[in-house]
């Protein structure tokens, strides 16, 4: 059998995942203190349910919104609260935090078990996933019980295991570990969004979690897992729906318009645990790599544990990195403050080493079109990168910069090393801050 | 460790090892079969021209950067292809001070003053070779025979009768310095199109165009191909990136267009060649190409549900 892939652009890049796909995931203690940012997804702020002073268990929940999308945050640790105030989050931005200093004796709250939870309704389920505080930890962050409610009927449920970005290995560590509790999720969400069909999309250089998702989902007869081709941005939503069901999402829709959503393997764990163990979202595995960490390994970590400690515990760094990011070396952010916690939607902390880590050069434009061919949307990121860049956004605008995915493999392929994704995503801002200034006026 | 300095740089922190100096230079290493066949046979008269054309257009493209205070980028090797690009297309007579002339030209007004590189939008070269061939048509159009210097036509002003197929293969026949060996030109493209610099888009619409054009108009195809500029124009000229359009649909269209120029001109036109204008002509529609064949956009046009 062929692997599936998306037609259109991409492009092969390195993969740099041996450092730790095969390694086991180990968990590291809970730090002395932990700063639980009160937004760690996309949505509304949550307010404090605790004061300075207050005892919390582990798992407790201690920031909540009233808004729809907007996600709870719980405690990592039991304790007492010894502050709430701004502290920096991994882009050097400061956030409101709850900052608890841990008892060490991790008493957990006493959370609902529930063995049943295909007798669960919809909405019991969903209220279940938004008071766990689940969102997206594949990256992005939105938070999960949202997409229970699809405005419109879906009929599949995609879970993606693609994990194309490079170093990236939690995914891969978590289907090989936890298949039956990933599939478990996946049957729950099915359940709660009427869907008929699970689909579980792996990247073929994932052999191992092909196999043991395969083994686990044989007496399903409604799941399957698709093999797909190692290719960037193959798990990029659009491309993975292409890839898999031939169908691509309207311009500026959701997912659900083609009858699907797509969930990651580590929001369908969280899912399955929070719905038979009670158990809220405050802890999660992240993969620690790069050249410049001693032991890259994947890593069970509290929510809240500082950059720092979660380096240190793999063995430190190995003289200065060139730079660290939070998530993949793609579409990650650079991390500027070692102080900053871990949060829900963070997937790794990679320390590129100078060798390793590419700056842009800003050269001229040569017109090679590389980038217009490996764009997976069909746009033409050179024509949107010198528009943004001159914040011609209206210009932008009709070459549907819109559209954009912010995958970044134009930027990857660029032979002048120009900062093209940088300029598009900023034009989009750009875009929307003009179209809100119309608005007003 | 809380002293150090991060660096703040975007995403992405990978990059692809492609550079613009490799394309610049795999054009230029493609270039040497031809370079060394017209050593073969033209002699000394190719090495003075080719060397004269790049150390000008080095020279040019130093002292714009220089005067504008910008960074000096000679060593992208985009002046020195355009230098020896020029070289190539003139005769191997050409006096020496004019394809200096020819060359500050087409770097300073070709290139430099739209910008410099990536912004120009005819083909510096051309640019080079169609002022000389304005300024100085008799220098332009005097041909020396291969090997013993003696002044002759080229074939397409003899006629195809008077051109055997295998001089003109081979390159044993009067013309530019780099022009007359169809051989060295088509090692050249393969290496090209083997690194990916090459669009067979492009190359195959011109080469293509003339095929037929020749069929109907009752003319002998392969004599159009390898006579005058036509290969060397499609597989060095017509494909260079800055120019050429940047959707797939668009370089087919730009290449069949200077296929049908290039005949127009050669059957019905005053010039013996045309290649040089009809590239010329479709670089300049090339915005418009890129405007009217952009390619279909992922979910543009998906039908929405109510």
């Amino acid at each position: 059998m062929i692997a599936k892939t998306f037609p259109r652009g991409g492009g092969e890049i390195p993969h740099r995942k041996a450092a730790t796909e095969s390694k086991p995931i180990v968990a590291m203690p809970a730090p002395s203190v932990v700063v639980i940012p009160l937004i760690q997804h996309i949505g509304a702020i949550c307010e404090p349910l605790v004061s300075i002073g207050d005892k919390v268990k582990m798992g407790q929940k201690i920031g909540e919104g009233k808004q729809y999308i907007c996600a709870p945050v719980h405690s990592s640790v039991s304790g007492k609260v010894v502050a709430i105030e701004e502290r920096p989050s991994l882009n050097g931005n400061k956030v409101l935090s709850i900052v608890i200093e841990n008892d060490e004796k991790d008493e957990p709250i006493s959370g609902e078990s529930n063995k049943k939870i295909l007798k669960l309704s919809p909405e019991a389920m969903c209220k279940t996933v938004r008071e766990a505080g689940i969102v997206g930890m594949g990256g992005a962050g939105f938070p999960t019980h949202v997409k229970f409610q699809p405005p419109m009927p879906v009929d599949t449920v995609l879970i993606n295991g693609a994990e194309c970005e490079p170093y990236l290995t939690c995914d891969h560590r978590l289907m090989v570990e936890k298949a039956a509790e990933m599939v478990g999720g996946l049957l729950a969400i099915m359940r709660a969004t009427g869907a008929a069909n699970g689909i579980v999309c792996i990247e073929d250089n994932k052999p191992d979690a092909i196999a043991v998702v395969t083994e686990a989902i044989k007496d399903h007869p409604e799941l399957s897992v698709e093999a797909l081709q190692v290719r960037y941005p193959q798990g990029a939503e659009k491309q993975l729906i292409k890839a898999v069901l031939d169908k691509e999402v309207p311009s500026g829709c959701l997912p659900c318009e083609s009858g699907c959503i797509v969930n990651n393997v580590h929001t369908a764990i969280a899912v399955y645990e929070a719905l038979t163990e009670g158990k809220a979202s405050y802890e999660r595995v992240v993969t620690v790599s790069g050249g410049s960490v001693v032991d890259p390994r994947n890593v069970l970590v509290r929510i809240g544990t500082s950059i720092k400690e979660l380096l240190d515990f793999c063995g430190g760094l190995l003289g200065e990195p060139g730079v660290i990011i939070s998530g993949g070396p793609m579409t990650g952010q650079e991390v500027t403050s070692l102080e900053g916690p871990v949060v829900k939607a963070l997937s790794g902390i990679l320390a590129l080493s100078k060798e390793e880590a590419f700056f842009d050069k800003n050269l001229p434009c040569i017109r090679c079109t590389l980038c217009v061919q490996a764009c997976p949307m069909g746009l033409t990121p050179n024509l949107l990168g010198e528009y943004s860049s001159k914040g011609m956004f209206k210009n932008a605008e009709k070459l549907n910069i819109d559209d954009c995915i912010e995958c970044a493999l134009c930027s990857y392929v660029c032979p002048a090393k120009r900062a093209l994704i940088t300029w598009i995503i900023d034009g989009k801002a750009g875009l929307a801050a003009e179209r809100a200034k119309e608005k007003v006026s | 460790m809380e002293d150090m300095n991060l660096i703040v740089a975007p995403s992405p922190h990978l990059r692809d090892s492609d550079t613009t100096e490799k394309i610049m230079f795999s054009v230029l290493i493609s270039l040497l079969p031809v370079i060394g066949a017209s050593f073969y046979f033209f002699g000394w008269d190719a090495v003075r021209l080719i060397l004269l054309s790049s150390a000008t257009a080095i020279i040019t493209e130093y002292a714009f950067q220089y005067i504008r205070k910008i960074p000096i980028q000679i060593g992208d090797g985009s002046a020195l292809l355009t230098g020896v690009l020029l070289a190539l297309c003139v005769p191997p007579s050409l006096p020496s001070w004019m394809v200096i002339i020819g060359s500050a030209f087409a770097i300073g007004i070709g290139k430099q003053v739209f910008g410099g590189l990536g912004h120009n939008p005819f083909n510096p070269a051309l640019v080079g070779r169609a002022f000389l061939t304005a300024s100085f048509a008799a220098a332009m159009t005097t041909w020396t025979a291969p090997f013993d210097a003696v002044t002759t036509a080229t074939p397409l002003v003899l006629g195809a009768a008077r051109s055997s197929l295998p001089d003109l293969f081979f390159g044993s026949v009067a013309g530019s310095l780099g022009e007359t060996s169809a051989l060295a030109i088509l090692i050249g493209g393969i290496y090209l199109f083997y690194k990916g610099v090459l669009d067979h888009r492009i190359t195959v619409g011109v080469l293509g165009t003339v095929v037929i054009m020749a069929l109907l108009t009752g003319q002998d195809p392969i004599f159009h191909l390898l006579a005058g500029s036509v290969l060397f124009g499609a597989v060095f000229m017509a494909t260079d990136m800055v120019t050429s359009p940047i959707t797939k649909g668009g370089r087919w269209i730009f290449g069949m267009g200077i296929g049908l120029i290039i005949m127009l001109i050669r059957i019905w036109g005053s010039y013996p060649d045309g290649v040089t204008f009809a590239i010329l002509l479709m670089n300049a529609v090339t915005p418009l190409l890129n405007r009217w064949t952009r390619p279909r956009i992922y979910g543009q046009g998906v039908k929405v549900s109510e």
